[in-house]
């Protein structure tokens, strides 16, 4: 299960919204070794494509550093599909399943498709789904949304994706 | 004086938990062969059965992306800090 606040949720949306059409991609940062997602770090798409996203080589560099400069981890990393479902494509799982890739990373997907009979959504609405993916398997998880001054807290509002 | 290489956080179950570990070596290659010596499995991780980098690895040496160096061939001295990451990237 992926536990989130509610700005870094809203972050993320809004953050794949403002890219549209182009994919959008970040992490969301966490002290190392723990499962909890409190820093969202929104990195440029060096694709700049609506079908591809990529971390820019020198970006990725500087920001694994400062990561590792604040015994930090990406707890999370997300990406935007501005055309298609939520669900990690056959290139999201060849990258996940990488040798270096962490098996422990919540991978998150938002769609910033248009909306129609297909997805059962309406209005602003989006598109809003975490996976696991190991050694080239998906397997979806269920998202809880804090609301942001209870996180940290035992949640009192839950809300299931 | 060796040439220190950091770990991401999966590989680091070849390295004793470490963050990082130091080595020698001429070339990338060789630097890959020597930390294989001391922490087995690494290089399978990294270099494909064909004998070159993984293509969802980054590998640096001090800010140069190896991808541009020359790859496995790409010199190394004491005192150059190597760092080994995922490439993250995907599309639709």
């Amino acid at each position: 299960m992926l536990r989130i606040d509610r700005a870094t949720y809203d972050a993320i949306v809004a953050h794949a919204r403002k890219d549209h059409p182009d994919e959008a991609c970040g992490v969301v940062a966490g002290p190392e070794g723990t499962d909890r997602p409190e820093r969202i770090v929104p990195m440029l798409n060096a694709a700049r494509s609506p079908t591809f996203y990529e971390f820019d080589s020198g970006d990725l560099l500087a920001l694994y550093r400062d990561l590792d400069d604040r015994d930090e981890w990406a707890v999370v990393v997300y990406h935007s599909h501005t055309a298609t479902e939520a669900y990690p494509s056959r290139t999201d799982v060849g990258y996940a399943s990488g040798p270096a890739a962490d098996p422990r990373t919540h991978y998150v997907l938002v769609s910033t498709r248009h909306h129609g009979p297909e997805t059962g959504l309406a209005g602003d609405d989006v598109e809003f789904r975490s996976y696991r993916i190991v050694d080239g398997e998906v397997s979806e998880e269920e998202v809880e949304i804090v609301e942001t001054h209870l996180f940290g807290h035992s949640p009192t509002t839950v809300v299931y994706d | 004086m060796a040439i220190e290489v950091r770990i991401p956080t999966i590989l680091r179950t070849h390295t004793g938990g470490n963050k990082t570990v130091e080595g020698s070596g001429d070339t990338l290659a060789a630097l890959i062969d020597d930390l294989d010596s001391k922490h087995s499995g690494l290089k399978n991780r990294l270099v494909t059965e064909e004998g070159k980098l993984h293509r969802f690895v980054n590998v640096y040496v001090n800010d140069e992306d190896v991808r541009f160096t020359g790859a496995l061939d790409t010199q190394v001295k004491d005192g150059d800090s190597v760092t080994i990451l995922p490439a993250v990237a995907g599309g639709c």
